[in-house]
């Protein structure tokens, strides 16, 4: 049994459309989710069906056309990013954003949301494998690449220390070493407190192999939500859960 | 002796808070208030009351020059020429700049001249802020004219700066480099309500392998206009790069004329130009880290001019 406690996140008759001159697409359909603390969460199902869309409304970058938002017991629908932000709610970027003449370490700091030291900046950026020395004055603009910019804004979001971390394919776009390192990311970041919870978008097969709970989302609607052993085995082989060696064999084109 | 407000204007120009170490000519409503010269840098006042000039002995290393002027009278206007001789292999460091507070209804103007003839092989860094205050209605204007003669194997690296308060500017920076010069420009401006600022560069590559980089970065905010203009000129087997770099905001309006002239087959130019808005996703980006919208607004504003 869960107790009302326990629950973190919750979603009521969430929708959303956008529209255009011509016609309004829902893109989420009234959608009902409860989210528990102290969770692993994975996201997956096809292209399109509105994972980021997801993300981005519990982060406050979209907000619904109906439906309200829950967060630690608080209606945060009509809350800004910002104030979502400050109540613990972390989101990563699937495309980070570069910005001319921040650097990392400025970056890190604010993040921080407090004066850090220089070697506590340094952590962050180790803990995803950049080498601190190399990095950390280094701007957060067009000379990064992308898989430098993605590690980067992990350790944003780990810098945060939120209550849930929102990732949104957070592997998108990094090398096979680093997607090792990016598992063992997201584990130290359970360990290290086990009432936090982490949201993760992503298809890979490696990272729903460490989920307590993986939710397979479709057309706007959730088709199936249950604990990792319920739902990976029925993924296996589909495009919901993709191995990762065989997207590099295939040059990284299976997406 | 100076009273706060000049102390203050003195602080924002040349970070000073006392007299500086080394060489400086303090100049302040018009008159000199403050001079010291050491055995490697001279500095004299024309004998017509023009303004002054500067020598530094050939082969002087690690020694700086501040010469930083004050108006804070208002309706006060002039027109200041000063030379720099700088010899061969010398390294140092020139600090200008120019705080107007002007609280009165008369506009308040300073146009300083700069002439710069630099020795072979010498390194120059040269610092020019500038900065207004007042509440006045009288209008704080600067004309800042800086033109730099560099000999074989020169180095000119200049840093200006000119971020609050200045109500109109027109700043022209001339440069003529020999063979191997290297002539580095970093400019940062912004400007507010309805403030003006026009920079022009016409920069000559006369000698091979001369090099010039040419980079302004500018915000203009509300219903001020800013006009850049940089003309490198390739005379022989050189290189020169041209960058300007804006965020435009509210309803102020930026013109960017970059050209580029070669007159020489082996002339590397290049020129690129940047003007946009603050991209919606970097505020998104910084209100997910706690920031409101202005606080990012402003994180991104003084990263690009740092």
């Amino acid at each position: 049994m869960k107790g009302w406690n326990d629950i973190m996140l919750e979603l009521k008759n969430i929708s959303f459309e956008v529209s255009d001159e011509k016609e309004a697409t829902e893109i989420i359909r009234d959608m009902n989710l409860t989210l528990d603390e102290g969770k692993f969460i994975v996201i997956t199902g096809p292209n399109g069906g509105g994972k980021s869309t997801l993300a981005k409304l519990i982060a406050g970058i979209e907000t619904p056309t109906s439906g309200e938002i829950w967060f630690d017991g608080v209606n945060i629908t009509d809350k800004s990013i910002a104030e979502r932000a400050q109540m613990g709610i972390g989101y990563a970027f699937q495309q980070p954003v570069r910005f001319k003449g921040i650097t990392v370490k400025d970056l890190i700091r604010l993040a921080s949301g407090k004066p850090i030291s220089v070697s506590e900046a340094c952590q962050y950026l180790s803990e995803v494998g950049l080498c601190a020395r190399d990095y950390i004055d280094r701007e957060v603009n067009a000379s990064l690449s992308g898989g430098e910019l993605k590690r980067i804004e992990i350790a944003t979001v780990l810098a945060r220390k939120s209550r849930l971390s929102v990732f949104d394919e957070p592997e998108a776009g990094i090398d096979l070493w680093s997607f090792q390192n990016l598992i063992q990311v997201f584990e130290r970041m359970r360990k290290e407190n086990s009432r936090n919870s982490i949201l993760i978008i992503s298809h890979q097969e490696r990272i729903l192999d460490i989920a307590d709970e993986i939710l397979v989302l479709s057309d706007g609607k959730i088709v199936e939500h249950g604990t990792k052993e319920e739902i990976l085995p029925g993924l296996l082989g589909t495009d919901s859960a993709v191995n990762v060696c065989d997207k590099y064999q295939m040059g990284g084109k299976r997406e | 002796m100076m009273d706060e407000i000049q102390k203050r204007l003195l602080e924002e120009v040349a970070d000073l808070h006392e007299v500086p170490e080394g060489a400086y000519n303090i100049r302040a409503n018009g008159k000199s208030a403050a001079r010291n010269t050491t055995a490697n840098i001279d500095i004299e006042s024309k004998e017509d009351g023009s303004g002054i000039t500067i020598r530094i002995k050939e082969g002087t290393k690690n020694e700086s020059v501040h010469i930083p002027v004050v108006l804070s009278q208002s309706g006060l206007k002039e027109v200041v020429y000063n030379d720099f001789y700088i010899g061969e292999d010398c390294d140092v460091t020139i600090v200008a700049g120019c705080g107007i507070d002007n609280c009165g209804v008369q506009d308040s103007e300073h146009d300083g001249i700069h002439r710069f003839y630099v020795g072979k092989n010498a390194k120059v860094k040269y610092v020019e802020k500038h900065y207004g205050s007042g509440e006045g209605s009288g209008k704080r204007i600067l004309n800042p004219g800086t033109e730099v003669y560099q000999q074989e194997g020169s180095v000119v690296e200049m840093e200006m700066v000119q971020i609050k308060g200045v109500d109109s500017t027109k700043r022209d920076t001339y440069a003529e480099l020999a063979a191997g010069a290297k002539l580095l420009v970093r400019e940062r401006l912004m400007t507010h309500g309805d403030q003006t600022a026009i920079s022009n560069y016409e920069v000559k590559l006369d000698g091979e392998q001369s090099h010039a980089d040419v980079v302004s970065r500018s915000v203009a905010k509300d219903s001020s206009y800013q006009k850049f203009d940089a003309k490198i000129i390739g005379n022989a087997a050189c290189s020169g790069h041209t960058e300007c770099d804006a965020i435009i905001m509210g309803n102020a309006r930026i013109l960017a004329v970059p050209q580029l002239e070669a007159n020489d087959l082996d002339a590397a130019l290049i020129h690129e130009a940047a003007i946009g808005k603050i991209a919606g996703e970097q505020i998104v980006k910084l209100m997910t880290l706690g920031l409101t919208e202005q606080e990012a607004e402003e994180q991104i504003i003084n990263g690009f001019l740092k």
